[in-house]
């Protein structure tokens, strides 16, 4: 027995020597793949959106450039709809993003798979962080390059209409490649990834809680509250907060709305100084924490 | 080397008891059958063991606390819960590749060599696969992995019978050696009579029996009682005694009805009871199964 109780932690020893990051990044990185392979809409939506807006934009937006002949109405004809399928891209991507986090803890247990995911080296913690980081970071990143990509093609679909009718290139280029470049990828980190990390907390938390209708326990409550406030104080202080959140605050109230302005300045302490951030960040904390217990203690449904 | 250490352990569903403070201990290279009937508390018993339920009391699976080790316990702990639940919608490389990513113990050629001897294509999915298929699988994918302890919760359930024979001739051939040990429940008891080392029998959130299958087969024996010694064989009072064409088979508990093997041998034919046999015997009447009682004592 002695001999017996010494060989165990020498062949746990053994296994200690792999690289604890090892140890944590393998597990998180397959997970998120396994994400994408189990949903293929996070990729396939804004992909399909991103053809059909280039398809229209040959159909149309060339087929009227094409018809005048007056060059500033060629160019604001071929121009104009950048912004447009960028804001389209996005809300393709936002809303995958939305779903996606309703089923994320939810599907897991409904097909019974979660028994499978249990029986791996794979911690509660891990799952549901590689969860989260789908609409955290997966979907705004993938977005982003979708729209550099499908905005490029267009570029390059203008600069072949526009050549040779005096107009320069690099006026073109420039302005719609700083717009994409930086502004989108600061928009989509100051209002996708961190200014609405709470909604996405939020859904997470009820897909690992809600036996099933995820759609209706994440929309009720705040609802409620909401409702009972205003009946009850006649205030409407909690709607207030979410329209706040919604409408991207601070960072919203600065870049005027979509499409985005080229002439707007970026904030980023300002935006990084306003308390609701960091608020916004603890209560995605909590919200996420909860899933985690929450999983380790559901099963099959 | 104990793999499983339970003292006290205790479920309660509401009201409900799942597990009546239970004690077990089951040693490195045994292959242990929990048997018991329809809400016995069987997978309670398993789920407490795999860190899936909290519970009360004490319980160490390689020495390590399953409700808030889970993570770590899997790297040496495999389980098949109940059949079909593997992802449906992932292909069989998938699940492979998923597998070989995050388990340290996974040997990805011995896996792809039990799968070449079935029909399942790599590019499947598991959706698209028969149910003895996806068991195949999900065996293929427990045994490439080293671990010291395989859980298998009615792992045949709804299969034919030579899926459930290749499978357990698979684990017992492929798979199990000494250093392993596995612990499995089926209601199909027949299908692993020959398979077992040792057996228990829970019922009510109890258990009440825990033997090793050679101390089953000394202890318990059957007998066809001829029929002039069945006034004689009655009078030694099996514990069970049912009708078969006309003769009365008994079973005897060598160790508790005072009895020894060479007085009931003379009363008839002597064999070995089938678990199924002495698990009807023991339990039938307590639950009230209707198939115990039709074949009772009373005639």
């Amino acid at each position: 027995m002695n001999t017996q109780s010494h060989a165990m932690p020498e062949s746990f020893g053994s296994q200690g020597i792999a690289p604890a990051a090892l140890n944590l990044t393998r597990p998180m990185y397959w997970s998120v793949r396994r994400e994408l392979w189990e949903n293929r809409s996070i990729y396939i939506a804004p992909l399909a959106v991103a053809a059909v807006t280039l398809f229209g934009y040959l159909i149309a937006s060339i087929g009227y450039a094409m018809s005048t002949t007056n060059i500033a109405q060629r160019r604001a004809a071929l121009e104009e709809p950048y912004g447009f399928a960028t804001a389209l891209i996005m809300g393709a991507a936002f809303l995958v993003s939305i779903f996606y986090s309703l089923e994320a803890l939810h599907s897991e247990r409904r097909d019974r798979s979660i028994l499978f995911w249990k029986s791996l080296p794979v911690s509660d913690l891990t799952t549901v962080l590689s969860k989260a980081s789908i609409p955290l970071f997966v979907l705004p990143l993938l977005a982003f390059a979708i729209v550099v990509a499908t905005v490029s093609i267009m570029l390059v679909l203008t600069t072949l209409v526009l050549m040779g009718s005096g107009v320069s290139i690099a006026a073109l280029w420039k302005p719609a490649l700083y717009q994409m470049g930086l502004m989108l990828l600061y928009h989509l980190i100051t209002v996708h990834m961190l200014w609405y990390a709470p909604f996405y907390g939020w859904l997470l938390l009820v897909s690992a809680w809600a036996r099933r209708a995820t759609f209706l326990w994440a929309a009720l409550p705040p609802v409620a509250i909401g409702g009972i406030e205003r009946i009850a104080f006649h205030t409407s202080h909690f709607f207030d907060l979410l329209h706040y959140r919604f409408a991207g605050g601070p960072e919203a109230m600065s870049t005027s709305d979509f499409p985005l302005d080229p002439m707007m300045h970026l904030t980023p302490w300002r935006f990084l100084s306003s308390p609701g951030l960091w608020i916004g960040l603890l209560i995605t904390a909590g919200f996420l924490a909860a899933a985690v217990r929450l999983r380790r203690y559901q099963g099959p449904i | 080397m104990t793999v499983i250490e339970a003292h006290g352990l205790r479920k309660a569903f509401g009201t409900t008891v799942a597990l009546n403070n239970i004690d077990l201990r089951v040693e490195e290279g045994r292959i242990l059958g929990l048997i018991g009937p329809n809400g016995a508390g069987k997978t309670t018993a398993l789920n407490a063991i795999l860190g899936l339920t909290p519970y009360q009391g004490e319980l160490k699976v390689l020495g390590r606390d399953p409700w808030n080790e889970r993570d770590q316990l899997m790297r040496d702990v495999c389980f098949i819960a109940d059949v079909a639940v593997l992802p449906r919608w992932a292909r069989v490389s998938q699940a492979i590749a998923y597998v070989a990513g995050v388990h340290p113990r996974f040997d990805r050629a011995k896996a792809e060599g039990f799968l070449a001897k079935t029909d399942i294509r790599h590019t499947s999915r598991i959706r698209e696969l028969s149910k003895g298929m996806v068991t195949q699988l999900h065996l293929a994918l427990v045994m490439a992995i080293d671990a010291k302890l395989l859980v298998l919760d009615e792992p045949t359930l709804g299969l034919d019978i030579l899926y459930r024979k290749q499978f357990y001739d698979s684990l017992l051939n492929d798979y199990f050696d000494r250093s392993h040990t596995i612990l499995v429940t089926t209601h199909q008891v027949e299908d692993i009579q020959n398979v077992l080392t040792d057996l228990m029998f829970i019922n009510r959130g109890r258990i009440v029996l825990d033997c090793s299958m050679d101390e089953f087969e000394s202890r318990y024996v059957e007998v066809m009682v001829h029929p002039e010694h069945l006034v004689a064989a009655r009078a030694l009072k099996a514990i069970y005694e049912r009708q078969v064409l006309g003769r009365s088979i008994m079973l005897f508990d060598l160790k508790f009805d005072h009895v020894d093997r060479s007085q009931v041998a003379r009363l008839g034919d002597v064999r070995t009871p089938s678990i199924s046999e002495l698990f009807i015997a023991m339990l039938g009447d307590e639950t009230g199964n209707q198939a115990g009682q039709a074949q009772g004592v009373a005639i």
